[in-house]
């Protein structure tokens, strides 16, 4: 599990790539977080490209970065869902919260 | 039904360990030749089960994850996921999606991502004595 973080004024992207398990969602979602606070943009875009696999515990991760990101009138885009990733989080409810988008 | 094939695998309780044996569970199924797709859903549902046991059957302790998987004549997988854990008061209530004990970074999806899954999921649990989650799985192939 990596991750890879840019940022403009405006938005901060964060590239996950790898496995999103229960295991790894720890790590992960401190460096997420930091990088959120440190932006301190308006919209942050989660990029699922390279992940490779993802249980619930990516749905969760997901779900606590809106629950950080919605507190201070931001918005959550979760971008290049694979069909599989996409309809996970579909099960979840997610894109009533976030948005998503499916991989080209 | 006799399983043609099994095998059998015990790991600790340890989250470092989840990766191993949804991998370790999806090489076994692989000798049905699956799809990438099946695999997934194989590996998927076998992180989640196994989740659970780490997260929920041994909150304190450090504590045994057994898993027996056999391969059954029509290209049907069957796992059990076992736990001499905690144990889940009210099972019916624990599979309902959304719920969960822990809130926060914990969708409260587990069983509801098994259940989409796989083809049929059993869970038996007794309080103070453990849980037994069976998953079955029939693969269409290629």
């Amino acid at each position: 599990m990596a991750i890879r973080i840019s940022s403009t004024p405006v938005r901060v992207t964060i590239a996950l790539s790898g496995e999103i398990d229960h295991h790894n969602a720890a790590a992960l979602r401190l460096e997420a977080d930091e990088a959120i606070q440190s932006a301190a943009a308006p919209n942050v875009r989660l990029d699922f490209a390279d992940v490779s696999f993802m249980d619930s515990s990516g749905i969760g991760f997901v779900l606590g970065r809106y629950r950080i990101v919605e507190s201070y009138g931001g918005n959550i885009e979760v971008v290049n869902l694979s069909d599989r990733l996409f309809s996970m989080m579909k099960l979840a409810g997610l894109e009533k919260l976030v948005t998503l988008k499916a991989k080209h | 039904m006799k399983a043609i094939n099994e095998m059998r695998l015990q790991i600790e309780s340890r989250s470092v360990n989840e990766a191993f044996a949804r991998s370790a569970v999806a090489a076994f199924a692989a000798q049905l030749d699956p799809n990438i797709e099946e695999i997934s859903d194989i590996k998927t549902a076998v992180s989640e089960a196994v989740t659970n046991c780490i997260v929920h059957a041994y909150p304190e302790t450090m504590g045994k994850i057994y898993i027996w998987a056999g391969i059954f004549e029509n290209r049907t997988v069957k796992i059990k996921i076992k736990d001499k854990g905690c144990g889940i008061a009210d099972v019916k209530q624990a599979m309902e999606p959304l719920f969960t004990t822990l809130g926060g970074e914990r969708a409260g999806l587990g069983f509801a991502v098994m259940e989409s899954f796989c083809d049929r999921i059993k869970v038996s649990s007794k309080v103070g004595k453990g849980t037994t989650v069976t998953l079955e799985k029939r693969f269409e192939g290629r």
